[in-house]
């Protein structure tokens, strides 16, 4: 009795997990914790905070899983609002930390509504073609435009790049599926050309400086051009098979800028070399692919575009941030999914996962 | 556009899974892009970063070699090195330095000779460098600066070796002094390629033996290879090289000697140097009035400076190597073997002295109205006859004089382990040429040739040639280069390299021709000029005094006491002794000292009583045994 209650209760917990996802998402934390101990090892106490950070990202995984994804086409139209208000709050009455008004108190709570939307934001853009799906027009394109720039164009004043790249990342993503026309997109690309020496102008000057940084890091050698001058001496002292864990003398001498965040990736290189990049992007390209199939066996139009854009949203932090480890990017602040430290983006990325999970499991109800 | 576009559910899928295809592939090409990104860093260029990683992370820490010692011949200490703790600032690490100054000082007592020093330092130094604001401090003050260190950031308590000279103002001239390398003398150590060897070295031999042995003494300098972090700070000592430390000098000198030959000066300002004939080694060199050379290892302060550099009596000139003076009578027995060993004269030609000798329309006077009478070479040293060497100088001529003198050692550097010396004047047609511009001026007048006959005219010498003619003269025409170095100990191996006394040449003199100036010089000190000075002496010892006049009299007579202080006559003296086997040759010069056989003599009487007899002079007895307590 006590027994097939005890297999019912398991089974019941892990119904709604993808195996295939949950192995390689497994292996890519694991091989994350290994180097995230040599990472922090100046800090023991982080670790120990690495490790609820891992738990509290599982459990919310579990539970976005549990959710099917009818109750997440529900969800998407008032998150999307709430967010959009708290961005607005924040731009009110938020704190200002380090020269940014990015954080929002909310009595007990501080909260960073930009991270929301980085899910709001494809749910709402999934919702809403999802509505439109018998009927699509280039008007619908064009509101579908509108509501990422809205939320965008906030995270931008804030000002946060990472954050409002990989917002507007992912609401591109969810239009590219939908159908946008590909000479939209090459006219798109036509208009950001021209556009270009405007942006210029708009952007902050610490932002410009980082562009500027990019292309000599030698002018600015103590200053500005010192994260990415030391991060590249990392990787490329890091050769063919690393000085081995713990080893990184970049590292562990404090020459890198950031090393459990942002720069983790310059450990990892320093110390397990290309062979150790090679396992990362290995299983990066493994859990983008298994994304992409959820995507497209998924039985509705709104989980099929909603599991398409989270699964490339992976793709772009990991792209963004190994660009800018490796000196082909500007610095902004996009940490490497599932290893940098830091609970907010583990468990953003992992609601993703638990939302590619409800999806796989949304179409199994449908076909059976 | 279309207002109304149908699409079937099929179509709508294959179209997204178009799309997919699209990402997969966008996916994949950023992937082989980022990947070839970290082949070019980490197998093409990894060489290059391997390189400035370990730049990054190594850095090399010069260790400073322990600087030699210097010790006396019997092994007391002239030099060494003592631990001590500094207090530093390295001004680059400080918002103001008076500031810092000021508020150190509530803690740590600084004068205001410290203040000043400091400056002055400030002045001469990079910004990097950290210089000492105190020096020897105690250990209770380095305990309270300690306790307190995080309120001064840039001020630092250091241990370091100092240089120490315990004997203070003995030998001062010989030994010298180290001091800061100062920006003249990092040129030279750039140029030299020695740079390496002086990273971290902040001192270095500014004078005496100190400078000369600068080679020797410094050693080579260690290092310690260590892992330093992104701050700069030490972490790891991954390997090291120690320093060598530097080699030792045992000297010829005699600290005991010295000490008497220096109390004998008292405050009199004048030179004495003492020669062992059989190698040459400097037995006691001395300068007076000393210094103390403790006062310049961590940078003089300004008020001591000025006492020393502005005295009149410039105590910091080297007055044994540096000091040119006329020889005045002390040149007379080397007048006479000249003339002996030139064949103008022989021992027993006399002359009929009538007081004084006509030359070109000039009378040249001896000091005796009346004259000495018949004289021959032997009378003419005792009795110091002037009217003997005008002739002879005369009748030899300057080019003769000037070749043989030369071979003596005389106006040309002896070549002494020591900077600083002088070649001294040894009067020529040829000298005189070279010293001259107009031509009236350069021309040799042949009465010019007189008066060098009694050491008075152009003739100038240093103190230690002198001596060192003299020395040649008690061993029989060998001649030694002088030194004051007897060997030279390696640290590390023990090794002990000895300077071998090397004969430089031999003046072929025959042995009546020496015998006839030793019974001369002999006579001086028997029944001449020296005899009050050396009655009732143990030994048997050879002399001649010296008067070199400043002052020309014209025809007056000169009494002592009637001119001012600093215009009397430089005394002079010369002798040697035991007369039969010399031991050792020794000039003295008493500057305005008067008469030689009143003020110069006395000195040597003291210095030959000392070393041949081991007699002290009386008062001297008390101060000997403290020196050979401290020991």
């Amino acid at each position: 009795m006590l027994n097939e209650n005890l297999i019912g209760l398991v089974r019941r917990v892990l119904a709604p997990i993808d195996f295939p996802l949950l192995w390689i998402l497994g292996a890519l934390l694991g091989y994350a914790f290994v180097v995230q101990l040599s990472a922090s090892n100046d800090a023991p106490a982080r670790i120990n905070s690495h490790i609820l950070n891992l738990c509290v990202a599982l459990a919310v995984m579990w539970l976005i899983a549990n959710v099917s994804p009818t109750r997440l086409l529900n969800l998407a139209v008032p998150l999307y609002v709430v967010g959009v208000l708290l961005l607005v709050a924040t731009a009110l009455f938020g704190d200002i930390s380090k020269g940014a008004r990015r954080w929002l108190s909310l009595g007990m709570l501080r909260v960073q509504p930009s991270e929301i939307m980085k899910i709001a934001m494809p749910m709402m853009l999934a919702w809403y073609f999802h509505q439109r799906e018998e009927a699509l027009r280039v008007r619908d394109y064009l509101v579908a435009g509108v509501l990422l720039i809205i939320p965008v164009a906030l995270i931008v004043r804030q000002p946060d790049l990472g954050t409002a790249i990989l917002v507007i990342a992912a609401g591109f993503y969810v239009i590219f599926f939908a159908g946008l026309p590909w000479k939209f997109i090459l006219g798109m690309v036509a208009a950001a050309a021209a556009a270009a020496p405007f942006a210029w102008s708009m952007l902050h000057d610490y932002q410009r400086q980082r562009i500027l940084t990019l292309i000599d890091p030698e002018a600015d050698p103590l200053g500005k051009g010192f994260h990415i001058i030391q991060s590249t001496i990392a990787v490329g002292s890091g050769g063919i098979f690393g000085k081995g864990w713990l080893n990184g003398t970049q590292a562990h001498l404090e020459f890198l800028p950031e090393r459990h965040t942002d720069f983790v990736l310059a450990v990892l290189s320093e110390e397990f070399g290309l062979l150790g990049i090679s396992v990362l992007i290995v299983l990066y390209a493994l859990l983008i692919g298994r994304g992409l199939l959820i995507a497209s066996s998924a039985s509705t139009m709104f989980s099929r575009l909603l599991a398409g854009s989270i699964t490339l949203t992976f793709f772009t932090y990991a792209f963004v941030n190994m660009g800018m480890v490796t000196g082909i990017l500007p610095v902004v602040g996009v940490p490497l999914p599932f290893v940098s430290y830091g609970g907010t983006a583990l468990v953003t990325l992992s609601l993703g996962v638990g939302i590619l999970m409800s999806v796989q499991r949304g179409r199994q109800f449908v076909q059976t | 556009m279309k207002p109304h576009e149908f699409r079937p559910p099929e179509q709508e899928l294959a179209r997204f899974r178009g799309r997919l295809a699209v990402a997969v592939g966008v996916v994949l090409l950023a992937f082989v892009v980022i990947a070839g990104r970290f082949f070019y860093l980490q197998v093409v260029r990894h060489d290059y970063y391997h390189t400035r990683a370990e730049d990054n992370r190594i850095t090399l820490l010069p260790i400073v070699p322990n600087r030699g010692l210097i010790a006396d011949r019997n092994g007391r200490s002239f030099a060494r090195n003592f631990s001590a703790y500094t207090l530093e600032i390295t001004p680059s690490r400080v918002r103001d330095v008076e500031e810092t100054i000021d508020a150190v000082s509530q803690l740590i007592e600084i004068q205001p000779r410290d203040r000043k020093r400091f400056r002055k330092l400030l002045d001469e130094s990079k910004n990097f460098e950290s210089l000492p604001i105190r020096t020897r401090l105690s250990d209770e003050e380095v305990a309270k600066f300690v306790a307190q260190r995080y309120r001064f950031p840039g001020v630092d308590v250091k241990a370091r070796l100092f240089r120490q000279y315990p004997e203070e103002q003995l030998a001062s001239h010989v030994v010298g002094y180290i001091g800061r390398i100062n920006t003249k003398e990092l040129e030279s150590i750039e140029e030299s390629e020695d740079q390496a060897n002086y990273r971290g070295t902040e001192h270095i031999g500014k004078t005496g033996l100190e400078q000369s042995y600068e080679r020797e003494l410094h050693g080579e300098t260690g290092y310690e290879q260590v892992e330093v972090d992104a701050g700069g700070r030490a972490l790891r000592l991954l390997s090291r090289t120690a320093p060598v430390p530097g080699n030792n000098l045992f000297l010829t000198l005699d600290g005991k000697l010295q000490a008497v030959a220096e109390r004998a000066f008292g405050t009199r300002r004048g030179a004495l140097v003492a020669i062992e004939p059989s190698t040459g080694g400097i037995l006691a060199m001395v300068s007076s009035p000393t210094f103390d050379p403790n006062l310049f290892v961590d940078g003089i302060d300004p008020q001591n400076w000025d006492l020393l550099n502005n005295s009149p009596d410039h105590p910091l000139i080297n007055r044994a190597l540096n000091g040119a003076y006329p020889p005045g009578s002390t040149f007379k027995p080397f007048m006479a073997l000249g003339a002996l060993f030139s064949g103008k004269r022989t021992a027993d030609q006399a002359i009929a002295d009538p007081g004084y000798f006509d030359f070109g329309g000039h009378r040249f006077r001896d000091d005796k109205a009346g004259g000495h009478g018949t004289v021959d070479m032997v009378k003419s040293i005792v009795v110091s006859c002037d009217t003997y060497y005008y002739r002879l100088a005369n009748d030899w001529g300057i080019d003769g004089i000037a070749s043989f003198m030369a071979q003596l050692g005389f106006g040309s550097r002896t070549g002494v382990d020591l900077g600083g010396e002088s070649t001294g004047i040894l009067p020529s047609p040829e000298w005189k040429r070279k010293r001259f511009k107009k031509p009236e001026q350069q021309k040799w007048y042949a009465g010019e040739t007189v008066s060098i006959g009694i050491g008075q005219g152009y003739n100038a010498y240093t103190p230690i040639q002198l001596a060192h003619a003299t020395a040649v003269v008690a061993n029989n025409g060998v001649v030694f280069k002088p030194h004051l170095v007897r060997y030279i100990e390696d640290v590390k191996t023990g090794e002990k390299r000895i300077v071998e006394p090397q004969p430089v040449r031999r003046i072929p003199f025959r042995p009546e021709h020496l015998d006839t100036v030793r019974r001369g010089m002999i006579g001086v000190n028997q029944s001449g000029t020296g005899a009050r000075a050396f009655a009732g002496a143990g030994y048997v010892s050879a002399g001649k005094t010296g008067t070199a006049q400043l002052f020309s009299l014209k025809g007056g007579t000169y009494r002592e006491g009637s001119v001012g202080e600093r215009l009397r006559d430089h005394a002079l003296f010369i002798a040697f002794a035991p007369a039969d086997e010399p031991k050792i040759a020794l000039a003295v010069l008493v500057e305005n000292g008067g008469f030689g056989a009143t003020s110069a003599a006395p000195i040597a009487r003291q210095v030959l009583d000392y070393y041949l007899l081991g007699k002290l002079p009386a008062g001297a007895a008390a101060e000997d045994e403290d020196a050979s307590d401290a020991q």
